[in-house]
This record gives structure tokens, C-alpha cells and sequence, in this order.
């Protein structure tokens, strides 16, 4: 079934176009002007996406043409509510990225937009593909766009970075090539749908599991793969840290979710303690080194690695207030640290250094910046109000359902976040001032508010009304639950008394939520 | 018991969200933003006693502004025991507002717009507390107190200042990460709702057939969480909070921060466990000998301070515990006597603390060994603290007398001796460090070196504010129904 109007291609298809009319244009101020409205545009045309039907399990918008037919390939695009959201949120930072990078960009400049455009064309790609194939592609152009900002328009060591950035993304990709082999020769399609619907036996599962898990965990990072973040972070510039940040690293847990759960749940199952053990270790892991940083990027870089952790908790406690909780943080986590990022970016602009020590006691001249900095770091630790408290909860809700020593486990990781963001903001609000330099920093100009404030808005939205996010996503979840359910196998003991409680609770709980909904 | 729905609970909340924006737009003109703050606090107190009238009749105000989860939102209530909080922080707040003028004036102290607008939202935080029907709007305005009390502790910006204040932020914000979040999350999980059952006392929101460990270490993590209580081990943020302006430590760590932390408590106990549950697993006695061994430690390390700020705070510490300890007793009297000592305590702590700044003001010490003689020259003030001090002491006619009397009654009637002979200690050791501070200020010599000759009461807006309170505890020990008919309404 193709819809009307192919939204998807389009809004895959139009940067690329973009980048090749920026090729043309010569000066450098038109450059970015016309980057602007390109930006604008596929906010447009990403518009035709709100007619999206909430409360559908299946994939919509959906466009299918054949492509290999030899090899059964096609192009096939859909998008569902795991994904919805997160295209919104590329759509959505895209004119932000231009917008941070109009004064810090200084050389290069249209060859660093059109790498945006191929950035974000790219993204949307691996979010709406429905092929196996076609989602590898997308997967691996994106890489080369993401390696050419750090490596070109990167900090000291950006050689360095972007190269490990490069080769250990490479090599979890080799293993998700295999992985796709193998669904092929088993399954014989390369449909991500039909491979859903599929029955492999647990060897077979388990094997694919391992593969594509190691490929989307680095991707994450988790913790002990997460090496290359912070380097990457800290030489990208910072649309580039912006967009890897938001986007890219959203890539893995979009793929646990959509590949790892859907198609080999029980494998899933099998290994799911093994993977909130990582996750846990990830949050207590970045957490504690977020505390020692001096260099605010690798702070918030390493704050990043405690975050997805929490994501990947909420994916692997296996239950709809977990996956509920995983996704709307992955949105979170995009809005909060892509501002807290643009936020270093700006004062980079102003100080040259990225050391808290160089920014110290810069509220009495730089008001503005502090109450965004503020709201972001608030958010970012989980201020109850603000969107990240509404995933961080809900992944503690589906933690506790699971076990009640896992959801103790991961509350440490809450507490960290708070000591390292606070630690921040009291040394740059409030530490001993750099006041001969600092006197002369101008507070946010128009275009840096531009870019805050829609972000700071929409951090107070998601945590105060989140309702209408979830209904997005809350049908689609309940189906990836629906492949898990009849594998659910109870292994801690502890449980057992709980388990018979919590179910009916469990029950309640959804009799509230069709009430409400029938309000 | 009705419930109505009205939006009109929302206005004591805007109108104290709204003061910080007005303080900032008149930061030029400090007249106009001093009397930003002190309308906004008349505003407040007002739009709050609107409210009175139903709900002595039995009302309860509900409105829900945001629906976060089902079971998750941001709500607010108006009952009995919101409205005791509600009235003494708003009004509180405007006598704080005028000796603020005073005492920042007198000082010349730097950022005071910050100051003021640190101070507003904070009230704000307060109301929001106060009026919250769930634990998640509980737990919102707690942590809007926390984080905006930072700056002013750490007013000063002095090495001191910061420690006193990391300590602060680390008590605060490390409890309620560690123990309050996973408490409501576990709530959470066993209740499926965080709304508080409002209407009466017994009934909770806990289900009868929830595991017992899991409902026994959720109490725990609250009584641990909620640290702006004070309960030892976990006071230690109070006597270094001390760092923070005279005004701050009155209002905020005697009145608003730490009473929305025993509020809390009263809260999740009457409202959340419920008196039958906390009786079934048998939480009320152990909470009960908690806070009485607070009361007496806090009091015997309160007897060996020489600053006059760390006595009365370690007697903050102990006071907070009396009303722990009344709503752990569970019976209807001690219940009664611990709500009402949240009003009583107020007005007579805050006397004390304002007549410690119109001290420092006027003299520039703090040290108690050295006010010997101060009576005598600043007879309004250390007459006010006389009162207020009787009235922690708990002798008659004021306040103080009152709620303990509502206390012992409901120990004895609890069977509770061990309570009672804490309670009676605790009576002697007030005393015993409140006696000596005026029997000094106003009968033994200037101690050397000291000519209080040079020294007279501090300005009037300062001095009014204190006797003005000292009178209040007064009234309120003479007429204890003033704040007995909001726990009356609360049903048992």
C-alpha cells in the first residue's frame, strides 16, 4: 500500500537535493541563509506526518517499490511510533545545527553544510527503512558525512578522534552485515516486517542477538564500548556533537528495539540480564566519571553515556512502562544534551576554552545563559517537571516492576547525575570569575535565543504533558511486547511473590489507561 | 467531606510565581521591589484565607493542572493540614519581607534582587508543597525549594558560605535522589496512583494485600528522603545552613524549608501509609523513639553552642522532632498536638531567629558569652526573644505550652511513658539553654571590653516584625483553636 504523497522519500530525498544546489552558491553568508530555509522547508514537509494515526500498532506512511527484485530488495519505507518521534526530533534540530554553527563554523562552510544535509537525509533513512538492506545503507552513508565533520572540522585531535569514531563504528557494522546475511539465508527476505513475523530457532537467535547487539551497543555506547564518545565529542564542533549526540547514538537503541526484541525475542529474554547488567554498569560507570571531568564537553559527553543507559535499562526490564520510558528518553536526551552542547558551544565562542576553570562565575555577566544553562543541566539530572523525569520515572517504574533489587540498583545513577550537572552549573555559575575577560562577553544574542528557547520549551512540554507522546508510541510498544510475552521466563526467585501482586496491579493499571482514554 | 473543584486554589501559586518576575523587572528601583515582595506576600496570605471558611466546613479544594502518567500528575488540594502550612509560610513571608528591608539595607549586602527573587520562589515552592494531593507535586515543589535556597546559603560567596552550602545541596538533593525518588517510584509500582487519599487520616493509599517488605522499606526510604525534616542522622545540612543572611535562616531553615519537611512526613503518614496502615506494620513506635532520641541529642548539643545561630538551630532540629513525633504516636491528640506545633513552632522560631539578626545588626555579634548586658539597651528585642524562648520551653500561656500539651495528653494516651519522660526532658534541657541566654542579656555585666553604651535596638522594621510575632505566639497560646479547627476538619 503507498500513501498519497511520499513524505518519507521526501524528506530523505530533499536535503540531498539541498546539498547539491549549496554547491552553487558562492558566498558564504548565502550559504547559510539558504541552509536555513532548507531547514524550514523540511520542517514543511515533515508536517504531512502529523496526520499520523495514534493508537496504530503498524507501520504508516508506508511506500514499497521494488528495487533488486533478483535479490528480493525493495525500497521500503514506514515509519511507526518508535520511530515517529524520533524523525520529528532530526526534523526538528536541524535548523537549531545551522543556527549554532553560523558564527563557529569559520572556514569550509558550504562543505560543511552540504555534510549536514547528508547527515540528516541519512538519519531519516535509517529511521524509516524497512529493509534490511536499504537500513544498512543509510547506516553506513551516514558514517562518512559524521567522520568528515570531526575530521575536518574538529578540534586539535580531531584526527585521532574521527579515525576511532570511524573503526569502531566499522566493525559493529561488519557484525550487523552478518547478522543481515544470516536473516537471509534463514529467512529468505530482507523485509524487516516479514523477518518479524518469522519464527528462528534460539541457536540461531541467540547468534544474530550477539551480533547485532554488540553492533548497536557500540553505536549506543555502552559501557564498555564507549570509548570513542568522548573523544569524538569533544573535537566534533558543535553541530556535529549536536547531531551525534541526538540523533546518531539514538541509532542503537532504535536498533535494540526494532531489530534485537522484535525479531529474536528470545534470545532477548535469554540475554536481557546480561544487558541490564551493562546498562547499569554504563550508569554508574559514566556517572562517576561525568564527576571527575574538568572539560564541560567530555562531562556532558560522559553524562550522554550514563543517559543511554538508562535507555537501554528501560529496553531490557522488558515491559511497556520501561520501553515507555526508553523512548521518550531517547527524545529527551536528544533535546536536553543537543541544547547542552549548542549551550558550550556558545560559550566556546566567547572564552576559546572548554575547561570549567576558563568559565567560572559568569552568571552576573551572562544572566541568559545561566537560566538556559540552568533549565538544560535541571533537566538533564531529572528535575521533576522537566522532560527527563518523565523517562528517567518511567524507566525506574518498569526497573522496579521487574525486580525490586535492579530499580535499587539504578537509583545511585539518578543521585550521580545530579552531583555532576550541580557540580557544573555552581562552578559556572557562582566559582571564583575570570572577570577581567568575562566583562566583555555579551549575554545570548537574538540568534542564540532562537535556538534555546524552542528547545527550552519543549523541555518544560514533555515534562509536564507528556500524555500526547506517549499515545504515539504506546500501541507499537505493546506490539514489540506482544513477540517478547510468551517467552517471558521467570528466573529470580525473589519475584515469585511479587510477580502474582504486580500483575494484578499491572492489570489496574491498564484499566486506568483505557478509562482515561475513553475520557 | 466534599470535594470541590475549583481553580481558584491555583491563585495563591500564581501570585507567588509571578513575584519573582516583578521583583526582576523593579530590580532598578529597590523601593518598588521591596514592595513587589511585600504585596505579593500580603496577596499571598490573602488569597489563602479566602480559602478558609469551606474548609472548616469540610471542603476540600482540589484542581489538577497537568496530567503527567495516569496516577502521575500535577495536582493540588486544600485541606485542613495544607491550610496550617499555607497560612504561616504566606504570612509569614510578609513580616520576613519587611525585616529583609531592614536587615539587607543595614548591611549593604551585594545581589539582593537575586536575593529576593531566591527568596520568592522559594515561598513558592513552600505554597506548592503546602497545596500538592500527590506525591509527585510533593516531590516537584520539594526539589524547586531545594535548588533555589542554593544561592541564598551560599549568599556570601565566601569559602565558608560554599561549604556550608555544598553540605546543604549534597543532604538535600542526595536524599531525595537516593531515598524520596525510588520511594515514590515504589509507590508507584504498588499503588498505582501517587494521589493521596484526603478526606481523613486512617485510610491510606497502600493496598491491603502489598508485600510487607516492600511496603516497610518504602516507608523507610521516605523518612529518609525527606531530610528537610532534620531527623538525625540526617540534620546536619541545618546548623551549617547557617551561613546563609539572618532573614533566610528565620524564614526558610525555621519556617518554610524545614517545615515543608516535616509537613511532608505528616503528609505521606496521614495521607499516603494512613494511621491503620502504619498500625498494621507496626511503623509509628519505631519513628516515634527516632524523633524523641533526636529531641534530646539535638538539645544537649544545642546547650553547648556559643553562637547564638547554631543553638537555635540544633533547637530547630530538636523542635521539628515534636512533630514527628506527635503524628508517629497515631493517636488523634498527639496527631493534633504535632500539626498544630508546625503553626506554633513557626511564629515563635522566627521571633528568635529575627531578634539573633536585629542583634547582629545593631551589634555585630553573634557570640552569646559576650551579649551579657544587651537587655538592657535592647529591651523590645530580647523581650520578644524572652517570650518566643518561653514558648519553646512550653510555658504557659504560650504557643509552645499548647501543643505539647496535646502532645503528652496523646503520649499518655498512647501508653507511650518513655515518650512522655522524653518530652518532660526535653522541657528542662529548652530551658537550660534558653534560660542562661536572657538571664545574661538582661542581668549580668557587660562582658570586657564591651561598652553597651554604644549600642541601641536596630531599625524599626526590623524590630516591629519580631515583637509583632512574639505577640502572635502569644495569642496562639491563649486561643490554641486557632489552628486545633484545621486539624478538627481533618477527620479521623
Amino acid at each position: 500500500m503507498n500513501s498519497s504523497w511520499p513524505v518519507l522519500s521526501t524528506l530523505i530525498f530533499f536535503p540531498l537535493v539541498a546539498s547539491v544546489l549549496l554547491v552553487f552558491v558562492r558566498k558564504d553568508l548565502a550559504v547559510r541563509q539558504v541552509s536555513l530555509a532548507v531547514a524550514f522547508i523540511e520542517i514543511l514537509l515533515a508536517l504531512p506526518l502529523l496526520k499520523f494515526k495514534l493508537g496504530h500498532a503498524d507501520f504508516q506512511f508506508v511506500e514499497l517499490h521494488q528495487w533488486i527484485p533478483h535479490w528480493n530488495i525493495n525500497y521500503h519505507l514506514g515509519v511507526d511510533g518508535i520511530s515517529f518521534l524520533m524523525i520529528l526530533l532530526t526534523v526538528f534540530l536541524l535548523p537549531f545545527c545551522v543556527l549554532c554553527s553560523w558564527s563557529y563554523i569559520g572556514q569550509r562552510i558550504k562543505e560543511f553544510h552540504i555534510c549536514m544535509m547528508l547527515m540528516t537525509s541519512a538519519c531519516i533513512g535509517v529511521f524509516v527503512a524497512l529493509d534490511f538492506v536499504l537500513f544498512y545503507i543509510f547506516w553506513e552513508i551516514m558514517l562518512i558525512p559524521m567522520f568528515l565533520l570531526i575530521a575536518v572540522w574538529g578540534g586539535p585531535e580531531r584526527k585521532y578522534a574521527s579515525l576511532k569514531f570511524f573503526i569502531y563504528t566499522l566493525a559493529g557494522s561488519t557484525l550487523l552485515l552478518v547478522a543481515i546475511v544470516a536473516f537471509y539465508v534463514a529467512g529468505g527476505t530482507f523485509s524487516i516486517p516479514e523477518l518479524i513475523a518469522q519464527d528462528f530457532s534460539f541457536k540461531f537467535q541467540a547468534w544474530t542477538f550477539l551480533a547485532m547487539a554488540l553492533a548497536f551497543a557500540i553505536k549506543v555506547p555502552m559501557f564498555p564500548f564507549h570509548t570513542w564518545l568522548p573523544a569524538a565529542h569533544v573535537q566534533a564542533p558543535t553541530a556535529g556533537s549536536v547531531l551525534l549526540a541526538s540523533v546518531l547514538l539514538k541509532m542503537g537503541t532504535y536498533g535494540f528495539i526494532r531489530f534485537c526484541l522484535s525479531m529474536t525475542p528470545e534470545a532477548s529474554v535469554y540475554f536481557a540480564p546480561l544487558m541490564i547488567g551493562i546498562s547499569i554498569a554504563s550508569i554508574i560507570y559514566g556517572g562517576l566519571v561525568a564527576l571527575g571531568q574538568n572539560d564541560m564537553k567530555k562531562l556532558i559527553a560522559y553524562s550522554s553515556v550514563a543517559h543511554m543507559g538508562f535507555v537501554t535499562l528501560g529496553i531490557f526490564v522488558l515491559n511497556v512502562r520501561g520501553l515507555e520510558g526508553a523512548v521518550i528518553q531517547m527524545i529527551n536526551h536528544g533535546i536536553t544534551t543537543g541544547a547542552l552542547f549548542m549551550l558550550v558551544g556558545a560559550i566556546y565562542e566567547r572564552s576559546h576554552s572548554r575547561e570549567i576553570k576558563d568559565n567560572m562565575g559568569i552568571a552576573k555577566f551572562l544572566p541568559a545563559y545561566i537560566f538556559f544553562f540552568g533549565l538544560f543541566s535541571l533537566s538533564s539530572l531529572a528535575f521533576p517537571g522537566t522532560n527527563s523525569f518523565v523517562g528517567e520515572a518511567l524507566v525506574l517504574i518498569g526497573a522496579f516492576e521487574h525486580s525490586l533489587i535492579i530499580g535499587l540498583l539504578a537509583v545511585p545513577g539518578a543521585l550521580l547525575a545530579a552531583a555532576y550537572m550541580l557540580r557544573l552549573l555552581q562552578k559556572l555559575a557562582y566559582g571564583e570569575p575570570v572577570v577581567e575577560k568575562a566583562k566583555e562577553w555579551k549575554d545570548l544574542n537574538f540568534r542564540e535565543w532562537a535556538y534555546l528557547l524552542p528547545l527550552g520549551v519543549l523541555v518544560l512540554y514533555i515534562g509536564l504533558a507528556p500524555t500526547l507522546a506517549l499515545k504515539t508510541m504506546t500501541a507499537s510498544i505493546e506490539k514489540v511486547l506482544g513477540y517478547i510475552e510468551n517467552n517471558e521466563v521467570v528466573t529470580d526467585n525473589e519475584r515469585q511473590d511479587l510477580s502474582s501482586f504486580l500483575e494484578q496491579r499491572q492489570l489496574s493499571l491498564k484499566d486506568q489507561n483505557e478509562e482515561s482514554e475513553a475520557d | 467531606m466534599t470535594q470541590i473543584i475549583s481553580s481558584y486554589i491555583l491563585l495563591p501559586l500564581i501570585i507567588t510565581l509571578i513575584a519573582p518576575f516583578a521583583i526582576w523587572y523593579f530590580r532598578k528601583n529597590i523601593n518598588l521591589r521591596e514592595s513587589a515582595s511585600f504585596i505579593a506576600g500580603a496577596a499571598t496570605f490573602l488569597s489563602v484565607l479566602y480559602l478558609v471558611p469551606k474548609v472548616l466546613d469540610g471542603t476540600i479544594y482540589t484542581y489538577t493542572l497537568f496530567t503527567i502518567l495516569p496516577g502521575i500528575t500535577v495536582s493540588f488540594a486544600a485541606d485542613g493540614l495544607a491550610l496550617i502550612f499555607a497560612l504561616v509560610a504566606s504570612f509569614l513571608w510578609m513580616f520576613a519581607t519587611s525585616y529583609n528591608i531592614g536587615y539587607m539595607r543595614s548591611l549593604n549586602e551585594h545581589a539582593q534582587t537575586r536575593y529576593y527573587i531566591c527568596f520568592a520562589v522559594a515561598i513558592f515552592g513552600a505554597m506548592g508543597v503546602a497545596f500538592s494531593s500527590n506525591i509527585f507535586t510533593l516531590y516537584l515543589f520539594y526539589e524547586i525549594i531545594t535548588v533555589f535556597t542554593y544561592p541564598l546559603v551560599a549568599h556570601h560567596q565566601d569559602k565558608e558560605a560554599y561549604r556550608g552550602a555544598r553540605k546543604y545541596l549534597v543532604y538535600l538533593m542526595g536524599t531525595s535522589k537516593l531515598f524520596l525518588l525510588p520511594a515514590m517510584i515504589m509507590t508507584y509500582v504498588l499503588c498505582g496512583t501517587l494521589d493521596f487519599h484526603l478526606g481523613d487520616m486512617v485510610t491510606g493509599i497502600f493496598p491491603e494485600d502489598a508485600p510487607t517488605h516492600w511496603v516497610v522499606v518504602t516507608y523507610i526510604l521516605y523518612i529518609a528522603g525527606l531530610a528537610k525534616a532534620a531527623i538525625m542522622p540526617l540534620h546536619n545540612w541545618l546548623p551549617s545552613a547557617m551561613v546563609a543572611p539572618t532573614p533566610v535562616s528565620a524564614l526558610l531553615h525555621a519556617v518554610a524549608v524545614v517545615k515543608a519537611g516535616v509537613f511532608s512526613i505528616c503528609r505521606i503518614i496521614l495521607s499516603g501509609f494512613g494511621l491503620e496502615t502504619m498500625d498494621t506494620y507496626y511503623l509509628g513506635l519505631p519513628t516515634a523513639y527516632l524523633a524523641a532520641f533526636t529531641i534530646i541529642t539535638a538539645s544537649i548539643i544545642a546547650l553547648t553552642k556559643d553562637d547564638l545561630k547554631a543553638r537555635l538551630a540544633y533547637s530547630t532540629v530538636s523542635q521539628l522532632s515534636y512533630v514527628v513525633l506527635g503524628v508517629a504516636l497515631l493517636t488523634p491528640l498527639a496527631v493534633a498536638g504535632g500539626t498544630m506545633h508546625i503553626a506554633h513552632h513557626a511564629f515563635s522560631k522566627i521571633t528568635l531567629f529575627f531578634a539573633a539578626g536585629a542583634i547582629y545588626v545593631a551589634t555585630h555579634h553573634k557570640k552569646i558569652s559576650m551579649m551579657s548586658g544587651f537587655g538592657r539597651k535592647m529591651p523590645w528585642t530580647f523581650g520578644a526573644f524572652g517570650i518566643a524562648a518561653l514558648s519553646m520551653i512550653g510555658v504557659p500561656p504560650v504557643a509552645g505550652f499548647a501543643s505539647k500539651w496535646y502532645l503528652i495528653t496523646g503520649a499518655m494516651g498512647a501508653g507511650q511513658i518513655v515518650i512522655v519522660f522524653a518530652l518532660m526532658a526535653s522541657t528542662v534541657l529548652n530551658a537550660a539553654y534558653f534560660g542562661p541566654i536572657i538571664y545574661k542579656a538582661f542581668f549580668e555585666k557587660p562582658a570586657p571590653g564591651i561598652d553597651i553604651n554604644d549600642y541601641s535596638e536596630a531599625p524599626r522594621t526590623m524590630v516591629i516584625p519580631l515583637c509583632i510575632t512574639a505577640a502572635i505566639s502569644i495569642i496562639l497560646g491563649v486561643y490554641p483553636q486557632i489552628f486545633y479547627q484545621f486539624i478538627a476538619v481533618l477527620g479521623s
